[in-house]
């Protein structure tokens, strides 16, 4: 056990091994930081941190440090005594801030990070109001095209290295240097060799100040427009924690949510820049029922009723030809309660798992010079399987059909005219593979009598089908998934499904004629006692970080924290 | 009575570069001796006994170094020879790798010897091309006679040196920017501790020495320790923290005197005896205005503090930050010291590596603020700022990582304080320079 004093106040930090700036942030004092970042090497170069530090002896003296040291790279042990807001150290973290904003432009008004910067939000909390300099400010060209996803506004730059760290330590492929030395030091790339890697664009979320943009994000939004919830990337089975940002319906961007459980501090482009369809105008946006005259937009109400029609009815002439394909990406709770509606129809009905886009093979960071994968424990992997909750619908069908019957059944018994009516569940994303139904097997899906299909977009299975829902995309429902390692993490619902259309688990609801609305905490906490191989949904509550397998789960999520790096 | 030098005794011989001349004036038999006679652990006792301070600038105690290295490391222990001499005004150890390759050659061996070194590398600046290729010959030379190399005169111990050649920056003369320079990275100084002794280059032990301190330790093992500590200071028992300042110095003179160059003296000779006994007075025969008294980042001196002694305390009582390198720069009373701040502000703003917050933008806004007050835009306030940003970068106050910033500072507050008067008639009178700055000499 050992006790660090921050400012006065004990802590105890038990045996972990941290610095002055982690042991503060355990007290919930802020030690303002930028070259510091948890996943990055120290080099304490920023001299941002600045704190003084000083030792508590048994007999109840202290001694301090005759100098202010960086908190990021000085290790804290029992006793240790910092002292974050001294006349000294408030001194020079002033100092700091002044030389910082020497050259920074103060462009603000067209910054896009003007609003979550942490210069901002450094020079209000330990800066000075006023500068000193009567001299030119340097103005550096910015370099557009630093990559394909990345814009380097060159003179916001502070110089914290963390891009380039960040190059060499998590993507390993080393695309960024600084050039130059002094305060003419610049963020470069060598030329032809742009910033492109599978993981580019986390750099601006570590550049603390407006230097890299993203090219997706640029000059879209203000951020302080944003809403923004917590909710997990649906791209692969690594569940990256994210956070979604999006603004009167709009998604506007993605950004990695640190979570060591999950991912770590970052995520990938393609999941972070694969959200634009969820945007579209081409959605659907209203249920529609196919009769004689061909389509007919109907109300959600209609919608409901015919489906619940048309499979009470040949559900009870042939209860062996009633399926329902479930999707890996389908919340916990949503296949839970279609798998509960089919089976409601009687025990010979079938569930079936849809197919599961796999890609290649695990890909993992950091990479070597020669772009393969580094010895030694991965940093990041963007996994093969490109659909975020396998395992946690697989448990479902699991508890429903005791094992998981694959996509192949149902085209086998598609083939033999067996399927006489098939619910079609939705959540496949449009990835620009090909669309996940088979196109030589949509002829076939003539025979069936009926057919309900839930999709995001129109496409030639949905023009097969009798009745049509529209489905909602993650970014609008709130779940459950469970990643490659069977953590289950909540995500919520940024804004409303598109016009007429309800959330796939509220059209499950609503066939099962429970009333009110989609609760997925309450139905955690159903699932949780039906199923004892998800007892980790118990509380209803999964916390920010998400639980294990056989973690016991929180009694409550906590507030959100406001994010110190 | 008249020093007789030791170190440049052989620098003006016609075949001082030679194993051969080396040898006739009694070069190697000292290694030779200790080779057999002494215990490496013997050399560093010797060396910490006869109080050799490094020659590099801060003054450090070089036996007291040595032993910092880990007890029983299997090694390898690396010895990197500092000849990165990038300080203005300074060429001590140009001179002496020039005019006496072998015995620089000799301190290396018996310090490698006595911290059980087995690679050597001589990291040598870029513009020092002829000393390169002499001490390459040296270094040739000595593998031929089995003075390098493996089992070295018969005996188990084995060492090789490497000359390693710069790119010319003078921050890789901090000696974890040589470090990373010598590993093939950006000079940028590394965070401290660990020390090099403990993990250096390639995460190994090293001990980082300048050329001069390793030719010292030449004499110290062949004349013996009372006759080193017989030149030079005694500590001042006033000051506990006071280690002494013993053994011969090469000074540097250069600037506005009569005749510049290199002098070996005992440590402790005033400015006023180094100006007008060796350098021939000011040149002109105009008066002094003042001097930087050991390379640019140790300060400035005015006329009037130049009888304070050269060693390694005495340019700290007149405000300075120490005796640096021992080069003594003159300016004379016609200069103006809003020029020569306008250029050492110029040199540190173009040379600090840009890693540490503070002094990247503290040489620069130093600079920009000179380059204004030379064009007559000068304020009064200017000169606050001025001390108050160099008071405040550098590792002294705790705000950078290495000692760039100090350098950085102590001339323009020296400056600011010790010539405020000049100043301030500068910005009083509204005159702007006349005189061009000199083009940055480019590689």
């Amino acid at each position: 056990m050992a006790t660090v004093y921050v400012n006065d106040q004990p802590v105890d930090i038990g045996n972990e091994k941290l610095n002055c700036v982690q042991a503060a942030e355990k007290a919930g004092v802020l030690i303002p930081h930028y070259c510091y970042h948890p996943a990055l090497s120290v080099v304490a170069s920023c001299r941002m941190c600045l704190v003084e530090v000083g030792e508590k002896k048994p007999d109840g003296t202290i001694s301090m440090m005759p100098k202010v040291v960086p908190g990021c790279q000085t290790p804290v042990k029992d006793g240790t005594v910092i002292v974050t807001r001294s006349d000294k150290a408030k001194d020079a973290q002033e100092r700091t801030l002044e030389s910082l904003l020497l050259n920074h432009p103060l462009d603000c008004p067209v910054c896009d990070k003007a609003g979550e910067c942490t210069l901002q939000d450094y020079s209000f909390g330990f800066g000075k109001a006023e500068s000193r300099m009567h001299d030119e400010k340097k103005t550096p060209p910015n370099k557009p095209d630093l990559g394909p996803n990345i814009d380097l506004f060159t003179d916001r730059c502070i110089m914290c290295s963390r891009c380039v760290r960040f190059t060499r330590e998590i993507s390993g492929t080393s695309e960024l240097y600084i050039t130059h030395r002094g305060d003419h030091s610049e963020i470069a790339v060598f030329p032809g060799d742009p910033l492109d890697n599978k993981l580019s664009t986390n750099v601006v979320d570590l550049c603390p100040v407006g230097a890299l943009a993203s090219k997706d994000f640029l000059y879209k939004q203000r951020v302080w427009n944003l809403k923004t919830v917590d909710s997990v990337c649906p791209g692969c089975s690594t569940g990256c924690s994210i956070h979604i940002d999006g603004n009167k319906g709009v998604i506007h961007r993605l950004r990695p949510r640190a979570n060591p459980k999950a991912q770590g501090h970052f995520m990938c482009d393609e999941g972070r820049l694969g959200y634009h369809y969820a945007n579209s105008a081409d959605r659907l946006r209203e249920p529609s029922i196919r009769g004689p005259h061909g389509w007919t937009p109907v109300g959600y109400r209609e919608a409901v009723q015919t489906a619940q029609q048309g499979f009470n009815e040949h559900s009870l002439r042939s209860i062996t030809g009633v399926w329902a394909v479930l999707s890996p990406f389908m919340t916990v709770e949503e296949a839970y309660l279609l798998a509960l509606w089919i089976r409601d129809f009687g025990k010979e009905a079938r569930l079936v798992l849809g197919p599961v886009p796999r890609e290649g093979e695990d890909d993992h960071y950091p990479k070597d010079c020669r772009g393969n994968a580094a010895p030694g424990v991965p940093k990041f992997t963007i996994r093969a399987e490109k659909c975020p909750n396998r395992i946690g619908v697989e448990a479902i069908l699991k508890h429903f059909t005791g094992t998981v019957i694959g996509f192949d059944a149902f085209l086998t018994a598609l083939g033999k005219g067996h399927v006489k009516s098939a619910f079609l569940a939705g959540g496949y994303l449009p990835t620009g593979r090909g669309h996940w139904f088979p196109a030589e097997a949509v002829p076939l899906l003539e025979q069936v009598n009926m057919l309900v299909v839930q999709e995001i977009f129109t496409s030639a299975l949905s023009q097969k089908a009798h009745v049509v829902f529209p489905s909602a995309t993650w970014a609008e429902k709130e779940g459950t998934f469970l990643n490659h390692q069977g953590l289950a993490q909540e995500i919520h619902w940024n804004s409303a499904p598109p016009g007429e259309s309800r959330t796939d688990g509220q059209v499950y609801l609503d066939l099962l004629g429970r009333t009110g609305l989609m609760r997925a905490h309450q139905l955690r906490r159903e699932i949780a006692q039906v199923i004892p191989s998800l007892s980790q949904l118990s509380t209803g509550h999964l916390g920010t970080e998400g639980v294990l397998p056989g973690e016991a789960p929180p009694v409550q999520s906590p507030k959100r924290k406001i994010p110190v790096s | 009575m008249a020093y007789e030098p030791v170190l440049l005794a052989r620098a003006n011989k016609a075949d001082s570069t030679s194993l051969e001349g080396y040898r006739l004036d009694g070069g190697y038999e000292t290694f030779a001796r200790v080779l057999k006679d002494m215990t490496g652990q013997q050399v560093t006792d010797a060396v910490k006994s006869a109080g050799l301070r490094g020659r590099g600038g801060a003054g450090f105690p070089c036996g007291l170094k040595w032993t910092f290295l880990p007890k029983g490391h299997p090694g390898p222990i690396y010895l990197c020879v500092n000849v990165d001499e990038s300080e203005p005004c300074t060429f001590n150890n140009r001179v002496l790798v020039e005019k006496d390759p072998h015995q620089v050659l000799e301190g290396i061996l018996l310090s490698s010897y006595a911290f059980k070194a087995t690679t050597a590398y001589f990291y040598i600046r870029y513009e020092y091309g002829a000393g390169m290729r002499i001490m390459q010959k040296a270094i040739d030379e000595a593998y031929a006679a089995g003075l390098l190399g493996k089992n070295i005169l018969g005996s188990e111990y084995s060492l090789d040196v490497f000359i390693h050649r710069g790119a010319g920056a003078y921050i890789c003369g901090e000696e974890t920017g040589l470090i990373e320079s010598l590993e093939g990275k950006r000079a940028w100084p590394r965070i401290k501790p660990p020390f090099p002794a403990i993990e250096g280059v390639f995460r190994k032990p090293t001990i980082v020495n300048n050329p001069e301190t390793l030719a010292n330790v030449v004499h110290i093992l062949r004349k013996g320790v009372d006759w080193f500590k017989s030149i030079g200071v005694p500590p001042d028992p006033k000051n506990p923290r006071d280690a002494g300042s013993y053994g011969p110095k090469l000074y540097c003179i250069s600037g506005h005197v009569n005749t510049p160059g290199l002098v070996e003296l005992p440590l402790g000779v005033t400015i006023r005896t180094l100006i007008n006994e060796h350098g021939g007075g000011v040149w002109k025969g105009k008066k002094a205005k003042g001097c930087i008294p050991g390379g640019i980042s140790m300060g400035l001196m005015t006329e009037a503090e130049f009888d304070t002694p050269l060693d390694f305390n005495g340019p700290c009582r007149v405000g300075c930050l120490g005796l640096g390198t021992g080069a003594v720069t003159v300016f004379d009373e016609d200069t103006s010291i809003v020029d020569v701040l306008h250029n050492l502000c110029r040199f540190f703003q173009h040379e600090s590596c840009g890693q540490c917050t503070p002094c990247r933008e503290g040489t620069g806004w130093m600079f920009k603020i000179m380059d204004r007050f030379r064009k007559g835009q000068g304020r009064r306030e200017d000169l606050t700022v001025l001390e108050e940003v160099a008071d405040k970068i550098g590792i002294m106050p705790g705000t950078t990582i290495c000692g760039l910033a100090d350098g950085a500072g102590w001339p323009v507050k020296n400056a600011v304080r010790k010539f405020r008067a000049e100043f301030e008639k500068y910005i009083q009178d509204g005159s702007a320079s006349r005189s061009k700055p000199l083009p940055m000499a480019a590689h």
